[in-house]
């Protein structure tokens, strides 16, 4: 282990850590531009150089490995003289446009020209200008102010899984760009903004709204899929205005998918901001009281049924089911997509390898899924550690694409039966594998053979010695925020299709589920924070908040427990949900013994001891889950049909409309192709 | 107390001193002003009623970067911006609240492309609070109207910015 001193401070470090790294360690700021934790070193920015002991020039200290018995100052007249030499010479040919520039206030150019710069300009010369580019309806440019430190091009290859951006011509020349004009058609493009160290690429839909410093800044958890990103949530008065990622190594690293980070202008959309109550066959205004006493008079006559929908937090779920027991309830349901989960065994609902587990595995079988669409940050973790390892990836379901090369096994069960027998090249693969892993999409589970499914895919996982001490490859992959939570909670009382039977529903924020099957005279309450199709046919609706508008749990498809905090107050009437639920219950003449949301986690905690422990992952015992039977050889469909609009935040979203406009029906890609075939 | 102090106390020394002073100023220049027909000079560094400029070809000068709100110590400054047809970075609103102001001019300072400035008008006193929350409308106006004098204080000023 190399040990080395800098700025006369001594540091041991791992062999191979650069001197930025070290110094990182022990509380030295280098400056830089083209160096990023995350990405390769380029070392062309040339701002991180420091003096080393020995060595006639100066070095650049990203791409400089530690060395035994080194000596490096960073604060050197040297050091320091360089560092201004090169800020002069970035500055040379940009803009300081800074006034007009959405970067500005929190633009690493603009920090480090202040701190390690020169006061003055002395260059009075022409300054170049370049063309901007059209990356499409998230992404602006402003490519004059580029400083070529190439972190964009290196993420689209390296994270991304798309070369669109490239480098084009040289010295003076030299500009980013797409060789042909063309968008960048990524799910995780949105990070491009995040990366850029300067105002050259910006949030197009956040153009010019806020400056940093009026918004208000609160840590969140993302529900628009069931990785459970950490999010920070940007609001300025009562309105979000930007999403941004939240360092968490484990789950989603810095980056966030481009329908976290864009869809929040579907809040201020299509919202239900009073109660409703059905009047002579419509749907009428009302106060809390006319509603609680509209749901109040059809309690005594009724038995109730409740389904939880996608974007539900833990908290609102465990009252409605404490709710529910008050009121006898029997049918339970939170898989409103029908899918066959089996609700007894969490080994056979989680994603039990983690999302940082998936850098260890050697072989990825995916059955159904599509994790581009389906979790763009588990992908994201798949083509890292193919990029690292070279794995090799199988494919049964949907031939879909994918940003790393997947050999295609079959379509159906009866590929999964083959395998789980050991016959195919690709059982060899998984034989020889030392960590091999399968993910289990949602999409394979929604069909009537579902469970056999499940038991098919345990026969794999047994077979290749999946699961074991140490390691367990069995995954499923959701793609509902609330989904595992509810699970976790026993939100599942009687089988996936009987809730059309009965003749009173409470729905929370149910919006996909076919609301064709509810019986004509069944009686609908609707809690939740958009007005939708389910909405229409409610007769009773209740305002409540979407996630950026409450304290909540959320329950990952890991199983990670994670609280997001409320960044805004929700609109007009509406109420936090669990508060609503709450109330009902003293309305319709029951308690819930809580009222304080320390007292709801706490009950939270007694249903199920995982929630006591935030942010940890506890290991589920492996389980005989499934059940076998004959398998139908139709083959799996996909889970999402449109990666921009899966929700009702997402739908009622403008700039996810223009993504899908964009990018989806103006150039038809892959997989849009498999979902209309399948 | 002392003789002196007596006979100048019985005379009324100090009295006719003061009423000789008094009458001297008969015969010097008057120093009051007529004032709404006459007004005093001021600086050119005079910080009164606010102005939003504008360029010679009609182009409005601010670009909403916001300076002048954050620097803003009374905070009476709010500005929404968005992106206008051309994709122009503008303001949408741009108030300031005159009652809040303590004009310290400040945000004159702040702005980089000398766009809201204090001219030189003092006398914009009016009958109701809600007249003196200025709109982008009324500072626009302003400026148009205080042109050629805020042109001119600024050229007047310029050599010591």
């Amino acid at each position: 282990m190399p040990k080395l001193t800098i700025d006369d401070i001594e540091v041991t470090v791992e062999p191979g850590t650069s001197i930025i790294q070290a110094a990182e360690q022990v509380g030295i700021e280098i400056p830089r531009f083209c160096y990023h934790d995350k990405l390769s070193v380029p070392a062309n920015c040339r701002m991180c150089l420091v003096e080393v002991e020995k060595s006639p020039k100066p070095m650049a200290s990203c791409a400089l490995p530690c060395g035994d018995g080194m000596k490096v100052y960073t604060q050197s007249e040297k050091a320091k003289q360089a560092r201004k030499n090169v800020m002069e010479m970035l500055l040379v040919n940009h803009p300081l446009d800074c006034p007009i520039c959405d970067q500005g206030g929190e633009c690493d150019l603009q920090d480090q020209a202040v701190a390690y710069g020169y006061d003055r300009s002395r260059y009075e010369e022409e300054k170049r200008a370049v063309t901007n580019k059209d990356l499409g309806p998230l992404v602006k440019t402003v490519m004059t102010r580029c400083i070529q430190c190439t972190r964009c091009v290196r993420f689209g290859e390296e994270i991304a899984g798309v070369s669109e951006l490239g480098v084009l011509n040289r010295g003076e020349h030299l500009e980013i760009g797409t060789y042909v004009e063309q968008m960048v058609t990524s799910e995780l493009s949105g990070n491009l903004i995040d990366v850029c160290p300067v105002g050259a690429l910006t949030s197009k839909p956040y153009a010019f709204a806020a400056r940093p410093w009026e918004l208000r800044k609160t840590p969140g958890i993302d529900v628009l899929d069931a990785v459970g990103s950490n999010i920070r949530i940007d609001a300025r008065g009562g309105e979000v205005m930007r999403i941004l990622p939240r360092l968490h190594e484990d789950v989603n690293e810095e980056w966030i998918s481009d329908k976290t980070r864009f869809a929040v202008d579907g809040l201020k959309n299509n919202r239900l901001d009073k109660c409703y109550v059905r009047k002579n066959g419509k749907l009428q205004p009302a106060s809390w009281e006319e509603a609680f006493g509209a749901i109040a008079a059809e309690a005594k006559k009724r038995t109730f049924g409740a389904i939880v929908g996608d974007l539900a937090d833990c908290e609102s779920i465990i009252a409605l089911k404490d709710l529910m027991k008050e009121l006898g309830a029997t049918n339970l349901e939170c898989r409103q997509d029908m899918a066959q989960i089996d609700v007894k065994h969490p080994a056979g609902y989680l994603f039990n390898t983690t999302i940082a587990g998936i850098e260890r595995a050697d072989a990825i079988l995916l059955v159904g899924t599509n994790p581009r669409t389906e979790a763009a940050l588990v992908n994201a973790r798949i083509r890292k550690t193919w990029l690292a390892k070279h794995i090799k990836v199988g494919v049964i379901g949907q031939k879909i694409d994918l940003n790393y090369p997947y050999k295609y096994l079959g379509a159906g069960p009866d590929t999964l039966a083959e395998l789980s027998e050991g016959k195919g090249d690709f059982a060899d693969v998984l034989a020889k594998a030392k960590n091999p892993m399968i993910i289990l999409g949602a999409g394979a589970l929604r069909r009537p053979d579902g469970y056999a499914i499940t038991a098919l895919a345990r026969k794999v996982a047994e077979k290749f010695n999946m699961a074991r001490d140490g390691w367990n490859g069995y995954n499923m992959l959701h793609t509902q925020a609330s989904r595992v939570g509810a699970l976790m909670l026993g939100f599942v009382e009687g089988d996936e299709a009987s809730w059309q039977k009965v003749d009173a529903l409470y729905l929370l924020g149910a919006d996909e589920m076919p609301v064709e099957n509810i019986k004509p005279d069944c009686f609908v309450v609707y809690q939740g924070h958009h007005g939708e199709k389910v909405a229409a046919r409610a007769d009773v609706i209740l305002p409540g908040a979407a996630y950026t508008e409450k304290s909540a749990t959320y329950v990952n498809t890991e199983g990670r427990v994670q609280n997001g905090l409320q960044a805004v107050f929700p609109p007009g009437e509406a109420r936090e949900d669990w508060q609503i639920i709450v109330n009902l219950a003293v309305a319709l003449g029951h308690k819930l013994p809580y009222a304080t949301l320390p007292q709801v986690r706490a009950r939270l905690a007694e249903e199920n001891a995982a929630f006591a422990k935030v942010d940890e992952i506890q290991p589920v015992k492996w389980s005989a889950f499934g059940k076998a039977g004959k398998c139908d050889a139709k083959p799996f469909g996909t889970t999402v049909a449109n990666f921009y609009m899966t929700d009702p935040i997402s739908r009622a979203s403008k700039t996810m409309q223009a993504c899908t406009e964009a990018f989806l029906n103006a150039k038809p890609a892959d997989d849009e192709k498999a979902v209309a075939n399948g | 107390m002392s003789a002196t102090k007596t006979v100048r106390s019985f005379f009324l020394i100090e009295l006719i001193k003061g009423f000789a002073l008094t009458f001297s100023y008969m015969f010097k220049k008057s120093v009051t002003i007529n004032y709404p027909f006459e007004k005093g000079p001021i600086s050119p560094r005079f910080r009164g009623e606010h102005a939003l400029r504008r360029y010679a070809n009609g182009e409005e000068r601010c670009i909403a970067c916001k300076l002048c709100e954050a620097i803003c110590p009374a905070q009476a400054i709010t500005i929404e911006a968005e992106p206008r047809e051309d994709g122009s970075r503008r303001t949408t609103r741009y108030d300031i609240d005159m009652t809040k102001c303590i004009y310290c001019g400040l945000c004159q300072e702040a702005c980089p492309v000398d766009a809201i400035v204090e001219g030189p008008n003092f006398e914009y006193a009016t009958e109701t609070h809600e007249e003196l929350l200025y709109d982008k409308e009324r500072l626009l106006a302003n400026g148009d109207r205080w042109e050629a004098q805020i042109a001119a204080t600024l050229e007047a000023d310029k050599k010591y910015r």
